[in-house]
């Protein structure tokens, strides 16, 4: 019973509030120390030159929209199930972030693929799953803001995660099914990685940066959203905060 | 009791309000336009969405080949921002009728046409340029190179131009009768454009947009026609304007 102490957005609020500025924190501090590895330590590659160094954003900008689609979808399963409130609020704080690094990705993949393959884009299976992943973000947040009812909306949306969910293991096995223009993965947990040490620590770094900095995000917003779909009931408007914003409110206006 | 200042005349008291110049009304109107829109954002995102996904489901439809995504892109990225303008026609004038600020706007002492034009300006700002700002962006998705971009662009351009004056004009007289009104201007605008088109060669292949005409009269030519068009859609304005004022008090 425990586990689902923080499923009621009452008890989650103060535990997210809590927690959101020391991730935010954590995550400047990564992604600052992790881009000073890969633009400044890290050799230029030995093939690529300079312009590989796109990977330190583009890997774990991809790797994170995939993440996040997935954490969607572990929500929106939650939700359907056990029918509990936060999840569907979780599901769709996580999507406008998603979202972003999705596109993130495919720029500056379109960014590199310009000098490498002498073209911004190809019809190649791993950028067309990602655009699809993209698109399936857009048409979350179309259809929850969509409909006004939020139970309802939440309920669709779900549908729509779980369903798309089917969609990440087709990015992340494209470069393997198919014979793609895309390279490989340069990172594995199978064999021993394949790029020099350094490089891998800076793109480890920019990873957990960016799984940070979603998590700090999501967070945020979700505090947002919970204020604004329990704006009627009795918790909220005892909040130190909101009380605060009424008290300065009325001040304003009186003055 | 008689003091000076009741002598004073009851007008001089009341505060008069200065009559704002059109172009005042005109930025009020613009500036009131854009600030709605950025509010309700659902409804002309939703028209870019569907211009970005309609161009993109072709290439999985059809298939990745470059010659043929080359073929087909121009005439693709053309019908498809004509579908896309004419979903968000609908927003140009519909709400402002229903919950009757358009007709507090027709009876206003600012004049018609100008409040139309900052209407037209509010509706291109916010549905039409950012298809003309996407269009190059999905041209790349079709292979087109340099100068095929900026003729998309400029395209969807000339297609929205056309799409607005043509709506405005068409919609105009129409406000009465609801129940048909949106399946018919949309085949008419369908037809209309669709014809205009054809005629000026918008979908033609890519390949031959340079040969068949010097660059210079391409990359001008929708530009020239978009310019034609802004007094068509003024001339739309007075239409509607005329209408409105017989059906009014």
């Amino acid at each position: 019973m425990k586990l689902f102490h923080y499923a009621a957005p009452q008890h989650f609020y103060p535990l997210a509030g809590r927690l959101w500025p020391w991730l935010a924190l954590m995550a400047t501090v990564l992604a600052l120390v992790g881009l000073w590895v890969g633009f400044m330590v890290a050799p230029s590659d030995a093939q690529q030159g300079q312009a590989y160094r796109i990977i330190y954003i583009h890997v774990p900008v991809s790797w994170m929209a995939m993440v996040i689609y997935l954490a969607m979808a572990f929500w929106s399963v939650l939700g359907l199930v056990f029918n509990t409130r936060l999840s569907g609020l979780m599901t769709r704080a996580l999507a406008p972030t998603g979202a972003l690094l999705a596109f993130l990705s495919l720029w500056t993949g379109a960014l590199w693929g310009k000098p490498m393959w002498g073209t911004y884009w190809v019809w190649d299976a791993r950028l067309t799953s990602m655009l699809i992943l993209l698109f399936l973000y857009l048409g979350y947040i179309a259809l929850t803001s969509a409909i006004e009812d939020p139970r309802r909306s939440d309920r669709a949306g779900a549908l729509v995660a779980v369903v798309g969910a089917v969609n990440v293991p087709i990015i992340y096995f494209s470069v393997k099914w198919w014979n793609t223009l895309h390279q490989g993965a340069s990172v594995s947990l199978t064999q021993s990685p394949s790029m020099a040490s350094i490089m891998l620590t800076g793109m480890l770094l920019m990873s957990l940066a960016v799984w940070l900095y979603a998590a700090a995000i999501a967070l945020w917003r979700v505090r947002s959203m919970i204020l604004e779909r329990d704006s009627h009931a009795a918790w909220v408007h005892q909040l130190p905060e909101v009380l605060a914003h009424r008290a300065h409110r009325d001040w304003r206006g009186a003055a | 009791m008689n003091t000076p200042a009741m002598t004073v005349p009851v007008s001089a008291l009341v505060a008069q309000p200065a009559l704002p110049s059109p172009w005042q009304a005109m930025l009020g109107l613009l500036r009131r336009d854009l600030r709605l829109a950025l509010r309700r954002k659902a409804e002309w995102l939703g028209a870019v969405f569907f211009f970005v996904l309609v161009a993109a489901l072709f290439p999985l439809a059809i298939g990745p080949e470059p010659a043929t995504l080359r073929l087909i892109g121009p005439g693709v990225l053309w019908v498809a921002a004509l579908l896309a303008s004419m979903l968000s026609l609908g927003r140009l004038f519909d709400a402002d009728h229903q919950d009757g600020s358009l007709e507090q706007l027709a009876l206003s002492v600012a004049p018609l046409p100008w409040m139309v034009s900052a209407k037209l300006l509010a509706h291109w700002l916010i549905s039409g340029l950012p298809l003309v700002l996407l269009s190059p962006l999905l041209g790349l998705q079709f292979g087109l190179g340099g100068r095929g971009l900026g003729h998309v662009g400029a395209h969807a351009l000339d297609r929205h131009a056309r799409v607005v004056t043509f709506g405005c004009n068409w919609r105009g007289p129409h406000f009465g009768c609801a129940r048909w009104r949106g399946v018919a201007v949309a085949f008419a605008l369908a037809f209309v454009c669709a014809g205009v088109g054809v005629r000026h060669g918008c979908g033609r292949r890519a390949d031959a947009w340079p040969r068949g005409r010097s660059a210079c009269v391409h990359h001008v030519g929708p530009l020239a026609r978009f310019s034609g068009a802004q007094p068509l859609g003024l001339c739309g304005g007075f239409a509607l304007g005329a209408g409105m004022k017989r059906e009014g008090p």
